[in-house]
């Protein structure tokens, strides 16, 4: 199934959660859709899954027009942040019930009802569960059932809003593998919502990148990380230390001091230079072509974290490793190895 | 907070449970000296012992003060036991039309925005607000003979007032509010993702509606539907101005007990007040169960 | 483009609703404002200016206010008591507290009166010494406070059950005594909810009929209340004076619906979120 979302726009009074945005999901995919909350990636899932409804643009499924169908006929699994399972009913009921509520006419009769619900319950893990109420189980567990619930229904898209939100650190390390290789197993298109870039770059086959309701980016993990587009991209992934500098005639200031790195075509005027933490060439005194002390080090595991500040007066944090070990008091000499100048 | 607030206009709301902490260690800070807290305490329950403990046992005391046959001849006459029958029909329509109401209120209110709402539930509120006597004298001047439509009703000859309809309409005015008051809260809490959830699996709106929002309201519908009736069948004001006091056709309980009361008849007018004593003793117990099944309703599934 | 809703029935539900509170509640209040638009303002004046009118409306709201000011001090003491402390039967007299509410108003006028009568349980010791509470206006004070005792206790409740504990460690931590943490951080914070169940007990007392009529007497311009002067003028099918009595104390109740409502918001900026 692949998916495909023409300028999608949605306000809420008006705040814009959603500003124009494209995008083109292809069969079998596992995609993140990372950003900070109000990023607008929610109300995204939620207006494919026909829980919400744009105000303008269009959202196809193998190019048939989906918005002309209500959530109940899209055949999406949807996965809510707090499983919204139904706590009244067993888990076994949980899962059964998108094949209950089915039209008498398609209909399975109860024995493979029950067959197909112990099928989903074993490939969750969970089949020893199947007599419990939701209110028994720990969250893992409840997200698996959720999930198990959504695919019952044999859907052509999987959505999953916050999957792992509510769940603490250990266990969303394991349902993160597990997801992944679940995907493999079922082979769905699957579309995951996250403000964890961890888990969107470690789960994901291609993470689209939003803030403000637009899409920054979408690319592979490697791909944002490594190359981000955008300043914001630069600053919500990973950790970067970012120096208000300006350009000029292909070079790079930093106050009056003048860089040894090039512009990289970046336009002129004033402009944010952003490395990160570990592309940071520390050196002796007048080694690079920015100068400062070292205020603080810690050092823990290969490497060590040095609070430094620069001759301008910037405070930066910058993590080198191990083999010359750093001193407080120290002045250092520092060069970008690798980073990116976009306009401030 | 307005609506958990105008919830306990008419009765406590379900969220007012007792936690208490430990009795208090003397030297503890938040504590007042030994004896201001025996000073209060007992204040507290001598009061409650007079003003309400004292009437109770009064009713139970003077229905029995000519003995237990007396008591069971006074409920066994043909008035009382066609008050009864009044009340309890009475009762049922106007809970049976509440309760469809109340649900259907509820979801709009509960499950969806709209502008105005405040204001609808401020309207669905007003019969609370409103003095009894007042409930019933509208009725009259809609149905009565000097009234809009009564004219109109009496050529046709159709009797609304001092006659079941009256009675039932007065009655289901003053106890307009209840089931919708005990779900709204209820509902709002449990939000709509288990709705949504149970659309996107496919289910229609009836499916959603019976299979997931009413198995979760459950305890909410109960408690509602139980102070409603106790409302309805304990309704004095509204029901006298509209009833017409037809002796043995339009006397509800609460009518006979003044009746029989002002002709001296006490023993059969405490007899039929300790009845509706009862009912509202047995809808205290019940209310206080229920308040514990709505706390887990109103629980959130996730931590 | 159609916005559509993801749950299906919004617009019937709402429909319904509004098709129902208009039958119910809507169309016959608005026929009591109609009815006393047919009356000319002088005729409307002479009505409410009446001396038993103005008796009968100076005894309902003076004695509900009154009432609701004993209910508003015991209310306070009787929270206090069932919240703060521990002791035998605390949970059986919280759930005392409803019983004014649950039980149906006949049933407490008559059984206020026999007990206030004057050979009645109470009324025989207070006659006694002089105090004769059935069938005057001290009677109908009794009978106010009896249904008006719930509101401020529920109203009350929830929010010292809420109050931040920390709060009062903080004033003693500070060097406040007990009577200084209560009086200057507990119950100021208490005060809207206070004024809540005031205004409650007091809008409940002004319309109440069943059970004052029993205990008052109903000595007109003595112990006559308003609800009972309404009855009294639909008996004698003046509908008119009867219309424009409620009308007023219709119009008083929106107030106090009004006055609650802010109390409310304002109830809402005081509290911090915790």
């Amino acid at each position: 199934m692949t998916i495909e979302v023409k300028n999608l726009v949605k306000k809420f009074g008006t705040f814009a959660a959603l500003d124009g945005v494209d995008l083109k999901i292809g069969n079998g995919e596992l995609l993140a859709l990372l950003g900070p909350s109000g990023s607008g990636k929610t109300t995204l899932l939620r207006i494919i899954a026909g829980l919400d409804w744009p105000d303008s643009g269009e959202v196809s499924f193998d190019g048939e027009n989906a918005l002309v169908r209500g959530a109940g006929e899209r055949q999406v699994g949807f996965v809510f942040q707090h499983y919204a399972l139904f706590r009244h009913m067993t888990v076994f009921e949980n899962v059964a019930f998108g094949l209950r509520v089915q039209p008498r006419s398609i209909r399975k009769d109860d024995a493979s009802i029950r067959a197909r619900v112990k099928e989903l319950l074993d490939l969750v893990q969970l089949d020893w569960l199947a007599g419990r109420y939701p209110s028994q189980l720990s969250g893992g567990q409840r997200q698996r059932i959720a999930l198990a619930r959504a695919l019952a229904i044999a859907p052509r898209i999987l959505l999953l809003d916050e999957p792992f939100g509510a769940l603490d650190a250990k266990v969303r390390k394991e349902l993160r593998q597990w997801l992944r290789s679940l995907h493999q197993e079922i082979n769905v298109t699957s579309i995951f919502v996250t403000h964890d870039q961890e888990e969107a770059l470690e789960v994901a086959n291609r993470v689209v990148v939003m803030d403000k309701g637009r899409i920054e980016q979408i690319g592979t993990p490697g791909d944002v990380y490594d190359n981000p587009a955008t300043a914001f991209v630069h600053g919500f992934i990973g950790e970067s230390i970012v120096l208000p500098v300006n350009v000029s005639d292909g070079r790079v200031r930093l106050g009056d001091k003048a860089l040894k790195i090039a512009a990289d075509g970046a336009s002129s005027g004033a402009s944010k230079l952003f490395v990160r933490r570990h592309d940071m060439q520390v050196g002796p005194a007048g080694s690079g072509s920015l100068e400062g002390s070292v205020r603080q080090v810690r050092s823990f595991g290969p490497i060590q974290r040095a609070v430094v500040a620069l001759c301008g007066g910037e405070i930066i944090e910058i993590d080198a490793p191990r083999d010359r070990e750093l001193q407080a008091g120290e002045i250092v000499g520092l060069e970008p190895r690798r980073y990116r100048i976009f306009a401030a | 907070m307005t609506m958990e607030l105008q919830q306990s206009l008419e009765y406590a709301a379900p969220e007012v449970r007792s936690r208490v902490r430990p009795f208090a260690a003397p030297d503890d800070v938040r504590s007042e000296p030994r004896f201001v807290r025996i000073g209060i305490i007992a204040l507290a329950t001598a009061f409650l012992s007079v003003f309400v403990v004292l009437p109770l046992v009064v009713v139970f005391a003077q229905a029995f003060s000519k003995g237990v046959s007396a008591y069971f001849a006074a409920l066994s006459d043909p008035e009382a036991l066609s008050a009864i029958r009044l009340t309890l029909l009475v009762a049922a329509i106007s809970v049976s039309l509440n309760l469809v109401f109340g649900v259907i209120a509820a979801w709009a209110i509960a499950k969806f925005e709209f502008s105005g709402k405040t204001a609808l539930v401020t309207l669905i509120d007003l019969p609370f607000s409103v003095s009894p006597v007042i409930s019933g004298l509208v009725f009259v001047l809609l149905f009565g003979a000097q009234g809009y439509w009564g004219p109109w009703l009496q050529s046709h000859n159709i009797h609304v007032l001092f006659a079941l309809p009256g009675i039932a309409l007065a009655t289901s005015f003053v106890t307009f509010p209840f089931v919708a008051r005990a779900l709204i809260p209820l509902m709002q809490e449990q939000g709509t993702q288990e709705e949504e959830a149970a659309i996107s699996l496919g289910a229609s709106g009836l499916q959603t509606f019976f299979r997931v929002t009413l198995p979760n309201i459950k305890w909410g519908v109960l408690y509602g539907v139980l102070l409603c009736n106790a409302r309805a069948m304990g309704e004095f004001g509204a029901v006298s101005v509209v009833s017409g006091h037809v002796r043995g056709e339009t006397n509800t309980m609460p009518l006979l007990v003044e009746i029989l009361y002002n002709e001296y008849q006490f023993v059969s007018s405490f007899a039929i007040a300790s009845l509706l004593a009862m009912l509202a003793l047995i809808t205290l117990i019940a209310k206080t169960m229920l308040e514990r099944h709505i706390d887990e309703e109103e629980l959130p599934h996730d931590d | 483009m159609k916005r559509r809703s993801t749950l299906p029935g919004f617009g019937l539900s709402l429909g319904l609703t509004l098709t129902w509170l208009s039958i119910i509640v809507l169309i016959p209040l608005a026929a009591l404002f109609l009815k006393t638009f047919e009356l000319s303002p002088d005729q409307f004046w002479n009505i409410l200016t009446s001396r038993r009118t103005l008796n009968a409306l100076k005894i309902s709201f003076g004695l509900a206010f009154a009432a609701a000011l004993v209910n508003l001090v015991m209310g306070t003491i009787i929270v206090w008591a069932l919240v703060r402390y521990r002791f035998p039967g605390r949970r059986l007299f919280d759930a005392i507290v409803d019983i004014p509410f649950a039980l149906p108003t006949a049933v407490a006028g008559v059984a206020l009166t026999s007990l206030f009568a004057e050979k009645g349980w109470l009324g025989a010791p207070l006659a006694a010494i002089g105090i004769k509470v059935a069938f005057t206006p001290v009677g109908i004070f009794i009978a106010m406070v009896f249904i008006g005792i719930p509101f401020v206790v529920r109203t009350v409740q929830p929010v010292l059950i809420d109050l931040d504990p920390e709060i009062e460690e903080a004033a003693a931590s500070l060097g406040a005594n007990r009577w200084h943490t209560v009086s200057k951080v507990i119950l100021p914070s208490l005060i809207p909810a206070l004024l809540t169940g005031l205004a409650l007990a007091f809008a409940r007392a002004v319309g109440e009929y069943g059970s004052v009529i029993f205990i008052a007497g109903n000595l007109p311009n003595v112990s006559e209340i308003a609800p009972l002067l309404i009855v009294i003028r639909l008996s004698e099918f003046r509908y008119a004076d009867a219309t424009a009595i409620a009308v007023v104390m219709l119009v008083a109740s929106f107030l106090i619906i009004f006055v609650v409502n802010r109390l409310q918001r304002w109830a809402q900026t005081r509290v911090p979120a915790h």
